[in-house]
């Protein structure tokens, strides 16, 4: 009897019209698209995107070259090489980040003992030669200057959970 | 203005000078000329139609962005017009290996299938471009030679995933050939004509005289198998993206993409829906008719009520692509042989036996 009632149910699409029914209903549900460069989701001031390299108000760099992010970096995407500088501190003289290998884990800005390398929340960067994949500490530099207002806002917003 | 005027009495007086079958000839030409322009900007923006449904039903919205001229209205609504710029710029690549006259000429064979289907199609009481008495064969035959298109660009191409598309869809449009003709005995049974126009005019009448209602189980049938001889979800295992990357097409680009994959497969869609309307929702009938009185405009036969129809057929065309998913190859085989082709002998079968004891609408045939 079972195989019956099985065969007219098969035979008289019940569990197909059903599934008409549901796309049917969907058809007329409010669409939750964000017409993207019109209009953006929102955004936290956690977000790991482009990196930057930070300098205190007073223009010197926070970068102390000790490193941690170097060794911390788990694709091996920050390379370093330092020097006395003329002021008798130590100081990077390349500081590189290879944009292709890095994975955004934010682990070098949590290893970093003065908050110098940070990861901002731009997104939306491209590039157009060879080579431009790499970071070096100019183009990190001119970042961390650029948006020096936004990354202390948003690093100040986070402070109270950390 | 008397420029214009002058060359309107030339355009009278040559035409007036030709002889009635040349004039004959033109006439027919530019009706042939005008139903297929209707067609292929029908195609154009059943494709939008498409995207813009699945969207809707996917709970997303669908091309916005291209608009006529720049207007801020109706967003979205050139989609067609930019995608079919694109396709024909496009460079149509040639697979160093195939067999470059057959991979040309498939696209044109299925084109070819496509368009000249819609002969005997009856648009309306008064205009139909071939009134031909073997109607339904012919549209048979041709919807048949239009696989012919698809295995020959599938062996062309010289390409392993083309040719199984093209196998899987001989396989496939042989087993749903012979189910969808059976549907249609039925049909031309309750008619007695195989004329298309017959065939309407045989159901006029009311709604409850409509082939739909009677031989419901065979329009299912009918539009099932539809579905699947246009290769189209959930039977479109001969593109099968997911298997066989695009099958018979997997070869062609640009202009010739054009006409194997798109124009084709969507002329073919809005034929099963028009076929679906004529043979078994009654054409060009009103619904309206026998209901209110004759002389009423809504109870009058008209173009209007079969491009209602045929819309509503086309919308199952989209609501069923984005409910269901693809059927297993072997699935399709035993729904076409073990459960359709059963299914309408049976019918059949029930109607044969009505009409020859006499039952129902048919009597007056046995």
């Amino acid at each position: 009897m079972p195989s019956v009632r099985n065969i007219a149910k098969t035979l008289l699409l019940g569990e197909l019209l059903q599934g008409l029914a549901v796309t049917f209903k969907y058809m007329w549900k409010p669409k939750f698209t964000v017409h993207y460069p019109e209009e953006r989701a929102p955004q936290s001031v956690r977000y790991r995107g482009l990196h930057a390299l930070r300098r205190y108000q007073n223009g010197e760099e926070r970068c102390i070259a000790c490193k941690l992010c170097e060794a911390v970096c788990p694709a091996l995407a920050i390379t370093i090489e330092s020097d006395v500088s003329p002021d008798g501190t130590r100081r990077t003289t390349r500081y590189d980040i290879d944009l292709f290998k890095c994975i955004f884990c934010g682990f070098c800005e949590e290893a970093c003992p003065v908050d110098a390398i940070v990861e901002t929340r731009i997104h939306e960067y491209h590039m157009e030669n060879r080579g431009e994949n790499i970071m070096s500490k100019d183009k990190l530099l001119a970042v961390g200057e650029r948006y020096e207002a936004m990354i202390a806002a948003d690093r100040a917003a986070d402070a109270p959970y950390r | 203005m008397s420029t214009i005027t002058n060359l309107w009495t030339s355009l009278v007086t040559w035409w007036t000078a030709l002889s009635a079958d040349v004039q004959h000839l033109i006439i027919v030409f530019a009706e042939i000329v005008g139903v297929m322009m209707v067609v292929i900007v029908c195609v154009a923006f059943l494709t939008l139609l498409e995207r813009k449904i699945i969207g809707w039903m996917q709970v997303r919205i669908g091309p916005n962005q291209i608009r006529i001229f720049g207007l801020p209205f109706l967003k979205g609504v050139a989609q067609p017009f930019a995608d079919v710029i694109k396709l024909l710029l496009k460079e149509v690549l040639l697979p160093a290996k195939a067999d470059k006259v057959v991979f040309l000429l498939a696209p044109l064979i299925a084109l070819t299938t496509a368009l000249a289907t819609w002969a005997v199609v009856p648009f309306s009481p008064a205009f139909v471009l071939a009134d031909v008495d073997a109607g339904l064969l012919y549209i048979l035959a041709l919807t048949s030679l239009g696989v012919y298109g698809i295995i020959l660009a599938g062996w062309a191409s010289n390409s392993k995933y083309a040719m199984l598309g093209a196998m899987r869809s001989a396989a496939q449009i042989v087993a749903y050939e012979i189910a969808m003709g059976f549907a249609l005995v039925g049909v031309l049974m309750a008619a007695g004509s195989l004329n298309l126009s017959d065939i309407v005019r045989a159901q006029s009448g009311s709604l409850l005289t409509w082939n739909m209602v009677l031989l419901f189980p065979l329009m299912v049938i009918y539009f099932i198998s539809g579905i699947a001889e246009t290769n189209r979800a959930p039977f479109d295992v001969v593109e099968g993206e997911s298997e066989i990357v695009a099958g018979f097409h997997v070869e062609y680009s640009g202009a010739s993409f054009a006409t194997l994959f798109a124009l084709p497969e969507y002329a073919n869609m809005i034929l099963v829906a028009t076929l679906a309307a004529v043979l078994f929702m009654g054409g060009w009938l009103s619904p309206f008719q026998g209901i209110l009185a004759d002389s009423s405009p809504f109870a009058q036969p008209s173009f209007a009520w079969l491009f209602v129809k045929i819309c509503w057929f086309l919308f199952c065309f989209l609501w069923f692509r984005a409910t269901f998913p693809r059927y297993r190859y072997d699935q399709i085989m035993r729904l076409g042989w073990k459960v359709f082709i059963p299914l309408t002998l049976v019918w059949i079968l029930v109607e044969c036996a009505m009409v020859s004891m006499r039952i129902g609408p048919w009597s007056h045939f046995g």
